[in-house]
């Protein structure tokens, strides 16, 4: 009856209460019990499993559950907002790193009578874990500014990369076939290598799908360990991490167009560089405006103070120079004056999914007022003023305009639509695409380079001052 | 030991197709919150974790490697559901709880 209970029925129990927190953390009035449920049914879950294991009278593994959960909780304590990408590719990493070591501890009870199945699922927890502690700690370095960002490629690393990958795929082959150790431990060699050539051609703007990917990826390692030593509840939970990572990374791909293999495994199509991509965009150039007609900044407090709609667009660029609060001080002065304010947020600004929500939500913007890229891209044509502070290529005309740049063909905030556009940008620069951003010269756009930190201050000063 | 492995990977996938309805739900305000709230779930580690400790000889090479791989996924539960406590504390609207207006 026992094991009946411990390795079906308590795992059928628990599976519906994850879920149902999960569920609950659809709406942002419900995420908070949605996270506390979830917690809750960890701490059954672990209770059990010390019932289970009878080792509540085994001090060691209560020191490491107070050590972990010390760290743990030490961590999350420090944590910014503007850190958070960097906190959870941490935390992606150690999750791999723990699936791993699960399976290293109990590599002794492998043999000739474990079965080729046994050994495979061996080899895949391993390969994944490996990856995915690899791959997160040169993400989370490179998001801490450690490691430069933009993508660091010499030119054999696509083959070396693709190479890598079918010889980690060759080795676990191996492994199975022969029932050998040795060739395991190799397999987790090359995972790790493999994880950190992965990661380190990966840079910026591209974040946002890495780390989706590596979350999923530590689901998955938790899942194949779950199976490889036979719990039922690890490798359930293991694969809602699994597909939950799948998804963003599915999100994340589409809205910046990119296929996943093209971000991870150099099977680029278009040549990614850091240089400027030369633009063909016919029509802005050849109708150059009138000087009379440009917009320049001198327009400001009275476009400021005649706007009725206004559409805010942050990109990272705003989280860089800690404008946020200056953000929500415009906000509140704009909405003082009777203005209608909205924010569009692109499913890409920022360095990873939600990182511009939960940016705005810190200094108290209310999510209400939070409108995802399809929900308000309608809008701008009976906008009166977009502000945009720290974005770039989430706005960029060219994206429809001009072919062959490695952002065509992605959807993009229509900004341009407006009747008035500033740009708070630090300068004129491309975005991380390395595609020129058309939009600066379109007569009805305004550009004040410099720190968005004192440019959007200065916005708002010129609209209290004339108000 | 464990369960059998046809009704693992049943379990598996029953637990992805509905993991899949009900996450894919989620609207990207709640994103970060809903990656962080996954990095505690896959903490779960722990539970093999715990397992692999009680099988293994203790003082052995790999009881250690078994209690270091606790302390990691032990890492991943409580910073995770941390975390996503203290941002979703963050999340505000004034409606229905406003008062200043």
């Amino acid at each position: 009856m026992m094991p009946v209970f411990f390795d079906y029925i308590f795992p059928s129990a628990l599976v519906p209460a994850f879920l149902y927190g999960i569920y609950l953390m659809q709406s942002p009035r419900t995420a908070l019990r949605g996270n506390r449920i979830g917690a809750l049914c960890m701490f059954v879950a672990v209770a059990l499993a010390f019932g289970q294991y009878r080792l509540f009278e085994e001090p060691a593994a209560w020191a490491a559950m107070v050590v972990g959960g010390g760290i743990g909780l030490f961590l999350a304590q420090r944590a910014g907002t503007i850190r958070m990408p960097q906190l959870v590719a941490l935390f992606n990493g150690v999750g791999g790193a723990a699936s791993a070591l699960v399976i290293l501890a109990c590599l002794g009870t492998l043999s000739g009578e474990t079965g080729w199945f046994g050994w495979f699922v061996s080899a895949l927890a391993l390969a994944v874990g490996s990856i995915t502690f690899s791959g997160s700690m040169v993400a989370a370095l490179k998001l801490e500014g450690r490691i430069p960002s933009p993508p660091l490629s010499f030119r054999k690393q696509t083959f070396l990369v693709r190479w890598m990958l079918y010889s980690i795929g060759a080795l676990a082959v191996l492994a199975v076939i022969d029932n050998s150790l040795v060739v395991l431990y190799a397999v987790v060699a090359c995972s790790l290598l493999y994880g950190v050539l992965l990661a380190m051609r990966v840079g910026g703007a591209d974040m946002p799908v890495i780390i989706s990917f590596l979350n999923s990826l530590s689901g998955v390692a938790a899942s194949v360990s779950g199976i490889a030593l036979g719990n039922m509840l690890a490798a359930g939970v293991g694969a809602l991490v699994g597909v939950a990572g799948m998804i963003l990374t599915q999100i994340m791909c589409r809205a910046m167009n990119r296929d996943l293999l093209t971000v991870l495994g150099g099977f680029s199509t278009y040549k990614a560089s850091s240089e400027t991509v030369e633009t063909e965009v016919a029509s802005t150039d050849d109708a150059a405006p009138k000087p009379s007609m440009r917009l320049t900044a001198d327009a400001i407090p009275a476009i400021l103070r005649e706007a009725g709609k206004v559409i805010i667009i942050p990109g990272y660029g705003m989280a860089l120079s800690q404008a946020q609060q200056a953000v929500k001080d415009l906000m509140d002065a704009l909405e003082r004056g009777g203005k209608d304010v909205k924010v569009a947020v692109h499913p890409v600004a920022g360095r990873m999914p939600g990182h511009m929500h939960v940016l705005l939500a810190e200094v108290g913007v209310d999510y209400d007022k939070l409108f995802d890229m399809a929900k308000i891209n309608h809008e701008f044509p009976d906008t009166d003023l977009v502000i945009a502070v720290g974005a770039c290529d989430v706005m960029n005309p060219a994206a429809t305009t001009a072919e062959g740049t490695p952002i065509s063909g992605m959807p993009i905030l229509k900004a341009s639509e407006a009747k008035a556009v500033i740009v708070c940008n630090l300068n004129e620069k491309p975005g991380y695409s390395g595609v020129e951003n058309t939009l600066y010269k379109e007569p009805h756009v305004i550009t004040l380079w410099g720190d968005a930190s004192e440019t959007v201050p200065g916005l708002t000063a010129a609209l209290t001052q004339h108000g | 030991m464990g369960a059998t492995l046809f009704v693992l990977l049943l379990f598996v996938v029953v637990c992805a197709v509905l993991g899949y309805k009900i996450i894919a739900a989620v609207p990207p305000l709640l994103h970060t919150p809903l990656m962080s709230g996954m990095n505690a779930l896959s903490g779960i580690t722990l539970l093999v974790a715990l397992a692999a400790l009680r099988t293994q000889e203790p003082g052995a090479f790999s009881w250690y490697v078994a209690l270091a791989a606790i302390v990691l996924a032990m890492i991943n539960v409580t910073g995770g559901y941390w975390v996503t406590e203290r941002m979703l504390r963050m999340f505000k609207s004034d409606n229905g709880g406003g008062d200043d207006k």
